[in-house]
């Protein structure tokens, strides 16, 4: 579309210009302050250019935090969250959409209620079968006295424990678990033209094929955009690390290790100091990878709006 | 190269029966043409062969195997898509290729034969563009040759020509029936065209409302149509149908015109459906089965002049060559010869035979 209207081009820009700002402005005084040293960040007013103390910042930010292992543990979960969502959500939005077996539609709205439920709202019950997975149906043995009826016959108590607490698996399993990334998904599929999957059928490739080698394929970009998403939203995951890891020096992820940075009275490790300028410093290393992802992802979803030969 | 039997083949989704027990035998090497309005169940008498549709009930074998329970791909056939169906991710070189790649067959044969395949249709300098970057007639093509290439006993085609161009349409016509010529496969081919049937087809299969209609060869279904409907359908501008009723031996009247007909055995009082086509009647003559025409409007196709008009109220058109002189519009006078006239039976649209035409074919 070709148009021609110098005022309203400005004033667009002009949004997006302010749009900008705010949205820059407070990152720019978490790089200012990251490079200001203890004495600069505690003399008002606050400086609005960069010090000359941002390596030193990083260092210590870096080791107070023990940001090494952390980062490794964020990354570790949010590659494992996103490459998971993605497995899950392709195969079952799959099924959903390619095959007609009794209980689809139970299937798909059991699905859509999981939306309803983030992980904040069922956390309790969440933690509960982390602690130990085997416990729902530990419950129904014990309600239904079949396990009263083993400690009968065999003279052992009947006591299943899985336990995922401080483990990867337990840190990653409940953030696969949700819809989000199968209605994505689940919307791709339904564009796809049914003529594809015959003419596949027709070439003798069978259904585990056609999704491996024509849908996989087509929906790449889908692919990179559910992974960015899955990517952020497990790296900036706070609450249930916090929940799941009780060891935190070796399973803390990289947010958590922020709050260490965060000077508080009272604090076991803060003490009070107010080097904010150490915390910031901390905020961007946290950050750099999730802008990493987006950048090199971003690649992928302008391709994907630009070429239209589908 | 197979034959294909269709058994007493119904198809139904849910209680909504589209096709009712359809009989065919179709031979080897033969080119199939069925034919037939929108919604009257070709696809689905076609996916019912290739194996996309399950059958409701009857049989159908390929090469006398039954394969109602057969995967696609154990039937040996191939499809041509209406939309094409091309794999958008893969090169024109890796969509032909994908069927032998699904098969097995190591990566040198593949490429062999995708070359081999791509030289007969022209595609050879296109192997490594995608789809995406091809005209309409360039992925036709492709979709020709990924059916080829895996030597199928069947060649399915629904409606393959529809999405080109007048003009392209007729190339790959063509292009299409020298295909067959040349490797002999057994071929059903679907489409609402009537021209394309009349041009490509060995036999014609004329379907309407999930019966068969009528079987025959193009002649036979243009020169004695089984039904009123294949007589409407097939002929462009179609045949004149009106009613009438027999006024004695060899004789039926229509809008107080008297034609006589060579139809033996008529009873007296019958009503039928009377149909003659635009370019059997022979304008200006005079003598018996004389009628007059008021022509409205004159459309010139070329070779080719239609006269729109009202036959004793009621509307009819003829078809002179373009060469005729005199006026185009007014008052004319034509002769209806009596071999020309089709008779239909009234309540069942059933042909009525003179001596050598064919009845209903459908069971
Ligand atoms: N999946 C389906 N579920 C229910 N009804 C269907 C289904 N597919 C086709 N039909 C019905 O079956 C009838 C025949 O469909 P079919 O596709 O065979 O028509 P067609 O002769 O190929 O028409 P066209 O020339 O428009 O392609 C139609 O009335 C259609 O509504
Ligand atoms: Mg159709």
């Amino acid at each position: 579309m070709i148009e021609r209207t110098p005022v309203l081009n400005l004033v667009t820009h002009a949004v997006l210009f302010i749009g900008l700002a705010i949205a820059f402005v407070p990152m720019w005084l978490v790089f200012v302050a990251a490079t200001l040293s203890l004495q600069e960040i505690n003399t008002p007013p606050i400086s609005l250019l960069p010090g000359s103390h941002l390596w030193e910042n990083l260092a210590e930010a870096w080791t107070r935090a023990d940001l090494g292992v952390k980062l490794t543990n964020s990354l570790i979960m949010s590659v494992a969250v996103a490459a998971g969502k993605i497995a899950l959500a392709s195969i079952t939005a799959f099924a959903l959409v390619f095959f007609r077996f009794p209980g689809r539609m139970t299937a798909f709205w059991l699905i859509f209620i999981t939306l309803m439920l983030p992980l904040e709202v069922r956390i309790v019950p969440t933690y509960a079968v982390a602690a130990n997975v085997f416990s729902p149906y530990q419950t129904i043995l014990d309600v239904t006295g079949l396990s009263w009826l083993w400690q009968q016959l065999t003279g052992a108590e009947l006591a299943l424990e899985w336990n995922l607490l401080n483990s990867y698996t337990g840190l990653v399993l409940p953030l696969v678990a949700t819809a989000t990334g199968t209605f994505l998904y689940r919307q791709f599929f339904l564009t796809v033209p049914e003529e594809l999957m015959e003419a596949a059928k027709m070439d003798g490739a069978g259904p585990m094929r056609f999704f491996r080698e024509i849908l996989m394929p087509l929906s790449i970009t889908n692919m990179a955009a559910l992974f960015t998403i899955m990517f952020i939203y497990a790296w900036n995951q706070y609450l249930w690390p916090l929940l799941i890891t009780t060891d935190r020096t070796h399973r803390g992820t990289a947010v958590m290790a922020l709050r260490q940075l965060i000077p508080m009275s009272g604090d076991s490790t803060g003490g009070g100091v107010p080097d904010w300028n150490v915390a910031m410093a901390g905020c961007l290393i946290v950050v750099a990878p999730a802008l990493l992802v987006v950048a090199l992802m971003q690649r992928f979803f302008v391709r994907g709006l630009i070429a239209s030969d589908k | 190269m197979a034959d294909i039997d269709i058994r007493s083949v119904r198809k139904a989704y849910g209680k909504n029966q589209v096709v009712h027990g359809v009989d065919l035998s179709i031979r080897s090497g033969e080119f199939v043409v069925v034919l037939g309005p929108s919604g009257c169940g070709k696809s689905t008498l076609l996916r019912m062969i290739a194996g996309l549709e399950a059958i409701t009930a009857g049989e159908i074998a390929i090469a006398g195997d039954v394969v109602n329970n057969l995967e696609p791909r154990e039937r040996g056939c191939a499809m041509v898509f209406q939309n094409y169906a091309l794999y958008p991710h893969m090169t024109v070189a890796e969509n032909i290729g994908y069927g032998l790649k699904v098969a097995g067959l190591s990566k040198p044969e593949r490429t062999a034969r995708v070359e081999t395949v791509a030289k007969s249709l022209g595609l050879s300098e296109y192997l490594d563009r995608k789809p995406g970057q091809l005209s309409g007639g360039q992925r036709q093509r492709v979709a020709m040759g990924r059916a080829m290439i895996r030597e199928p006993k069947v060649f399915l085609f629904d409606e393959p020509l529809s999405n080109l161009d007048a003009k392209l349409r007729v190339q790959m016509r063509i292009e299409i029936r020298k295909l067959h010529n040349r490797l002999g496969t057994t071929s059903v081919f679907v489409t609402h065209d009537q021209v394309e049937a009349m041009t490509l087809a060995d036999r014609v299969v004329v379907m309407n409302g999930g019966h068969i209609e009528q079987v025959g060869t193009p002649e036979e279904i243009y020169r004695n149509p089984a039904s009123r409907f294949v007589a409407g359908f097939i002929g462009s501008p179609p045949m004149n149908l009106f009613d009438g009723r027999v006024t004695g031996p060899g004789e039926v009247q229509a809008h107080g015109i008297v034609l006589s007909v060579p139809h033996a055995g008529l009873k007296p009082g019958r009503p039928v459906t009377i149909g003659i086509r635009p370019e059997e009647v022979v304008l200006g003559a005079a003598g018996s089965n004389v009628a007059s025409i008021d022509v409205d409007f004159s459309e010139e196709l070329g070779s080719v002049r239609l006269l729109h008009g009202q036959v004793a109220g009621a509307d009819f058109v003829i078809q002179v060559p373009a060469t005729t002189a005199g006026p185009k519009i007014g008052r004319f006078s034509f002769e209806v010869p009596a071999r020309a006239v089709h008779l239909f039976d009234a309540e069942t649209g059933n042909r009525i035979g003179t001596a050598a035409s064919g009845a209903r074919a459908a069971a």
